[in-house]
């Protein structure tokens, strides 16, 4: 349905064309593959739609790890099907971001190389249970928060994927916070197991917003454009706002000192940035074995698909 | 990579009996028969679907949004029923 790459009203110089996108844009009428577009939106929404197509799919492996040793069949279940759930959100978004002319294959060769990011948030290990509940409830907690105005963004493809993937999203939330309160209102050790799993991914969860808004570098561009509709600051205290109340009820406390109520919001104290960048620039505690992971898995896999070709082809005869 | 890469598919859904395939997505594959299996893997977990259609994107026809003023021109208001006034007192039409 996509024909790509395809700049039609090239009869026109380029600074009418971007005063109309700009104007397009401007009174929220979406862009679709074939209109005309500038090089930099081109280039703005392949690499975000690319960054969060990796970022699904390396998001399978934290709690992919807990598969075989979820504690009962029905966890089993659960589990298995949300991150089933987070490979189709992969696809959505690397179907999308091939409507701008990046081919599949340069997307993962981009992945596989390490020159592409994905959310720093999976780079952290999932060392209990609890932390399929922790990362149900903060980390896809903190997705929705993102993803919910990306539904609007200009740009369709995007915006389409988008309100899939929120459908789904609110189940992966729901089961997170149903471990977290089995646990919570367990034994005094799956209490403790609770708490210490939130101490660890309370901070990166708020990382995941991004940098402080003064740093964003790309945060004016993507606002003009209605990629962004609000700032990584304001998302972010929107899902403070709603996970305190959230840890309250678990009987859990939140690993930050400064946080305070002052009759509208919570403060928080400041994340730590230079962990942020660390993790981001390749440092974090997962980053070498999260790739090691997707290069192997690439690397298996390459016989099925060069025979699922050879059978395609002996079909056609 | 080295290798051919699986072709594109366009995935259609209709949701229940009674309303048209909707187009919802795209996806790659070897051929037809796998096409239809990952569409249903992809898009219809949560009983989406009650008939799905796949179409190699190749064989799509799309007219070219360079034409699209020309080609979806609107200057026949008299096609539209509020193009006529109807007069005040008159129902049912
Ligand atoms: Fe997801
Ligand atoms: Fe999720």
């Amino acid at each position: 349905m996509y024909t790509q790459g395809l700049d039609q009203a090239d009869a026109l110089p380029d600074e009418e064309l971007s005063e109309r996108f700009e104007a397009k844009v401007a009174a929220e009428e979406k862009v679709e593959p074939t209109d005309w577009m500038p090089a930099a939106y081109r280039t703005l929404l392949t690499r975000q739609i690319a960054q969060h197509a990796h970022s699904e799919i390396v998001g399978m492996l934290p709690e992919g790890n807990w598969i075989s040793r979820a504690p009962s069949l029905r966890r089993k279940g659960i589990l298995l099907a949300k991150v089933q759930d987070e490979a189709g959100h992969g696809l959505y978004l690397y179907s999308a971001a091939e409507t701008l002319g990046v081919t599949r294959d340069e997307l993962v060769d981009q992945l596989l190389s390490g020159k592409a990011k994905y959310s720093s948030i999976f780079n952290y290990p999932t060392l209990t249970w609890a932390d399929c509940g922790a990362i149900g409830w903060l980390v896809d907690g903190a997705a929705i928060m993102n993803q919910v105005p990306l539904c609007r963004c200009s740009y369709g493809p995007y915006a389409r994927a988008m309100v899939r993937i929120c459908r789904e999203e609110s189940f992966h939330q729901r089961q997170g916070f149903e471990i977290m309160t089995v646990l919570a209102q367990g034994s005094p050790e799956q209490k403790a197991m609770a708490q210490e799993s939130l101490d660890r991914w309370w901070w990166p969860a708020l990382m995941m917003f991004g940098p402080p808004d003064g740093e964003s570098v790309h945060n004016d561009r993507s606002m003009r454009w209605k990629v962004k509709r609000f700032t990584n600051d304001e998302l972010r205290q929107k899902f403070v706002d709603m996970t305190v109340p959230q840890a309250h009820f678990l009987g859990l406390t939140l690993p930050d000192p400064e946080l305070s109520f002052d009759g509208e919001h919570w403060t928080f104290g400041e994340p730590d940035w230079a962990e942020f960048k660390r993790v981001l620039a390749g440092d974090g505690p997962c980053n070498k074995e999260r790739l090691a992971a997707r290069r192997d898995a690439h690397a298996d896999g390459a016989w099925v698909r060069e025979a699922a070709l050879a059978h395609a082809e002996k079909k056609r005869g | 990579m080295g290798r051919e890469a699986w072709s594109l598919w366009e995935v259609f859904v209709r949701s229940r009996a009674g309303l048209a395939h909707q187009h919802v997505g795209s996806l790659h594959a070897a051929d037809a028969e796998m096409a239809l299996e990952n569409a249903r893997d992809v898009y219809t977990r949560r009983g989406e679907g009650a008939s799905l259609w796949v179409v190699p994107a190749t064989a799509i026809v799309a007219s070219d949004p360079a034409d699209s003023s020309s080609f979806f021109a609107l200057d026949e208001e008299f096609r539209h029923p509020t193009h006529y006034v109807v007069p005040d007192g008159v129902t049912g039409i």
